[in-house]
């Protein structure tokens, strides 16, 4: 039985008798309509959770903490991996450096192993060794097993510079490989001295080639004013060789020498620097006995 | 003559301006029903396959969607409650937009009432350069004297039937074609203005827009009869539920139509007062049982015919199938009679041939064809929709012969002859031109 007591009804009343009309409202019907346009679904099928998924990725990173944890997970996992064993040099191999110049690489080179090969920066490396004055070349190499591998083509000294603040090695193309303390220490090696002599090792090297025959006599080259050199011999007997050509003056002096001895002779000094005039400078008390003799023949 | 050149124009323009959007929706707007269809346009006008042709457009379109609702609001195939049918046709188009997936924009209506009324109409002039050319069947079309079809009345259809080049007549494209005298027919059909208007506001207010109208018993001639009936002559009965369309064709065209304002509906009312049932009990007792040729079975089959009442008595009451078909008949044959005073009106027994195509919803009563004969004449026959791509096997029976016959009339509008320009009205132009021509012929 119905109740007599009249509810208040939320919602449609059931009204009998009139058929249900099965039309959709206004609104209804317009939201069908919006829902078939094609640019609306693209909205809303695209558009829609990029919006969405973009807005809540850019609050949640707004937090400087969330994107902090971002970038410490990134890094964390970058260090996971980079310090993995397969990545880890654990020694150091260095090749072609004598135990001076070895340790001096050494200073060059990660102090703290195991280090990850990641955060070796080869290229870096290799041209801060390369500064050293007494490499030529060096190449870094990681080798699997965690080696770093460093093979050192030294500088070889050809020649031993005398500089007014000592003597220096020099090598083949003029550049200051080291210091001795004294002419002894290297011994093997000529002498060169005077401004401009490192520039011109080239030419002093085929001097020195050049004068293998008097090799025992010879005690250096001085670059004279910058243009020519002065062979010095033992005992202060200076060859003065010219400016052009000075090997083929050189090849005369010996040439002469072996004809006549003039190196062994009482001279001070040969002078070739006017190749149509050699001149020999004789010494003091050879002179006299010189004049001596010629006044005696007079 | 203007007038009814720009709204023949502007109707053309509307509907190809819709249908280059792709899809249309079809609504038939009718007394008992609302049937909507969404088609589809591809332009592909290729043959569909070897020997056949594009079929006058329909392999051009298919239908992607369907769908049909109660209606209600709608009264003699005319508008009684606007914002009932409103809600009608939102139900309709909302589930043939949903069946098709695509929202639909554009609609072309049929309405079968609004008191249509046809004119036939002569127009004749002089051919300027001695060979019929488009301009010549613009000032033809638009030298036909337009009757005095009263006021708030609008024309519905304009086409020119039949042309007539120096006596030999029967042609349907004269163009090129060499004469003195161009003639033309035409054949005028004009509704109720109050009518169109009020459909198109129950459409405007569902947000879609009107690309078209026609009449329903135009679109159900085009789409029940076939092709040879219409070029010989017939005459298509489009019984629906609340008016009884008649439109007659021939070569090809439609040169009368009218409608009787009685249909299945009035069946109905009759077996409800009769019965004293509720409608709904009637119309499923008619739809069930209805027949118009009583037989000795027929006073056997007792039919229940219930009620609501809580009367024991008056809810087991039965009636014999044969009091059912007496209640029918003299309904059914006063809407026959009607036709027959119409068609006798258009003198339709002049036509060469006087098939009879009976269609829509009321055409299924059986034996209706033998009754209809009786009255109508003896070349009678039921007709049903021509089949079209895509349309649903629900859809296909004749109570579908509007809604198929407007997807016809989209694809294969008979209205082309509107696209000649119409000469524009003025002495001073008239007077140029033959100065021109002056000019042209002395040097």
């Amino acid at each position: 039985m119905r109740s007599l007591i009249p509810r208040l009804s939320f919602g449609r009343q059931p009204d009998f008798g009139v058929p249900r009309d099965p039309a959709p409202s206004r609104w209804r019907y317009r939201l069908q309509r919006l829902m078939l346009t094609p640019a609306f679904r693209l909205a809303l099928r695209i558009g829609l959770p990029m919006v969405i998924s973009a807005s809540v990725t850019a609050a949640w990173l707004s937090v400087d903490g969330n994107r902090q944890a971002v970038l410490d997970g990134i890094e964390h996992a970058k260090r996971t991996i980079q310090q993995r064993p397969e990545f880890m040099v654990t020694t150091l191999e260095i090749d072609g450096a004598e135990p001076a110049l070895d340790s001096a690489i050494r200073g060059y080179l990660p102090q703290e192993l195991p280090v990850s090969s990641w955060d070796l920066d080869l290229v870096e490396l290799r041209a801060g060794i390369r500064e050293l004055t007494a490499v030529e070349d060096v190449v870094l190499r990681v080798r699997p097993g965690g080696t770093l591998a460093v093979h050192v083509t030294p500088r070889t000294p050809v020649a031993v510079w005398r500089n007014v603040d000592g003597l220096r090695l020099v090598d083949g193309s003029g550049v200051m490989t080291g210091m001795i303390r004294g002419r002894s220490d290297r011994a093997d090696l000529p002498l060169i001295a005077g401004d401009g002599a490192r520039e011109h090792i080239d030419e002093a090297l085929a001097l020195f080639a050049a004068a293998e025959p008097i090799s025992a006599r010879v005690r250096g080259l001085v670059r004279m004013g910058e243009r020519r050199w002065d062979m010095v011999l033992d005992g202060g007997l200076r060859i003065l060789l010219p400016t052009e050509q000075p090997v083929a003056a050189l090849d005369r002096v010996l040439a002469l020498n072996q004809a006549e001895e003039v190196l062994s002779r009482d001279i001070v000094a040969v002078d070739m620097r006017n190749g149509h005039r050699p001149t020999v400078r004789m010494s003091e008390p050879a002179l006299v006995r010189v004049r001596r003799a010629q006044d005696e023949t007079n | 003559m203007a007038q009814l050149y720009q709204t023949q124009r502007a109707m053309r323009n509307m509907r190809q301006a819709a249908m280059q959007r792709g899809v249309i929706a079809i609504l038939d707007v009718g007394t008992s029903k609302i049937a909507c269809l969404v088609l589809r346009f591809d332009a592909d006008l290729r043959p569909v396959a070897d020997g056949v042709g594009s079929m006058a457009g329909q392999s051009a379109f298919r239908v992607i969607g369907a769908a049909t609702t109660r209606s209600r609001g709608v009264r003699f195939g005319e508008v009684a409650a606007m914002a009932e049918t409103e809600r009608a046709i939102r139900t309709a188009v909302q589930a043939a937009q949903k069946m098709a997936g695509v929202r639909v924009d554009h609609v072309i209506a049929t309405l079968s009432g609004a008191r249509p009324r046809s004119y036939g109409l002569a127009g004749e002039v002089e051919v300027e350069a001695g060979q019929v050319t488009g301009a010549d069947i613009g000032r033809v079309l638009a030298a036909c004297e337009m009757p005095d079809y009263g006021d708030g009345r609008e024309v519905l259809h304009a086409q020119p039937v039949n042309f007539t080049l120096d006596h030999r007549s029967g042609l349907a494209d004269p163009r090129g074609q060499i004469g003195q005298t161009l003639a033309t027919d035409m054949h005028v059909l004009s509704v109720d203005a109050t009518s169109i208007e009020n459909l198109l506001f129950c459409i405007k207010r569902c947000d879609l827009e009107l690309a078209g109208l026609a009449s329903s018993a135009y679109v159900s001639g085009i789409s029940s009869l076939v092709e040879d009936e219409q070029e010989l002559g017939a005459a298509c009965i489009d019984m629906g539920g609340g008016s009884t369309g008649i439109s007659i064709f021939i070569r090809k065209h439609m040169i009368y139509a009218d409608s009787v304002r009685m249909g299945g509906e009035h069946v109905t009312g009759d077996i409800a007062m009769g019965l004293q049932v509720p409608n709904a009990t009637a119309e499923r007792i008619k739809t069930f049982y209805g027949g118009v040729h009583a037989t000795g079975m027929d006073d056997r089959e007792m039919i229940e015919i219930g009620g609501d009442s809580g009367d024991w008595e008056k809810d087991r009451r039965t009636v014999s199938r044969a009091e059912l078909i007496g209640i029918m008949r003299p309904r059914v044959e006063e809407i026959l009679e009607e036709v027959r005073a119409r068609l006798d009106a258009a003198n339709f027994e002049c036509l060469p041939s006087q098939q009879i195509v009976l269609t829509g919803g009321g055409s299924q009563i059986p034996g209706l064809d033998g009754l209809a004969s009786r009255i109508l004449g003896q070349q009678v026959r039921l007709g049903r929709p021509l089949r079209v791509q895509g349309l649903p096997q629900a859809a296909t029976g004749p109570a579908f012969a509007g809604a198929v016959g407007l997807t016809l009339f989209a694809a294969h509008p008979q209205d082309e002859w509107w696209d000649f320009e119409i000469p524009a009205e003025g002495y001073s132009n008239r007077s140029l031109r033959r100065a021109f021509r002056w000019f042209k012929e002395n040097w």
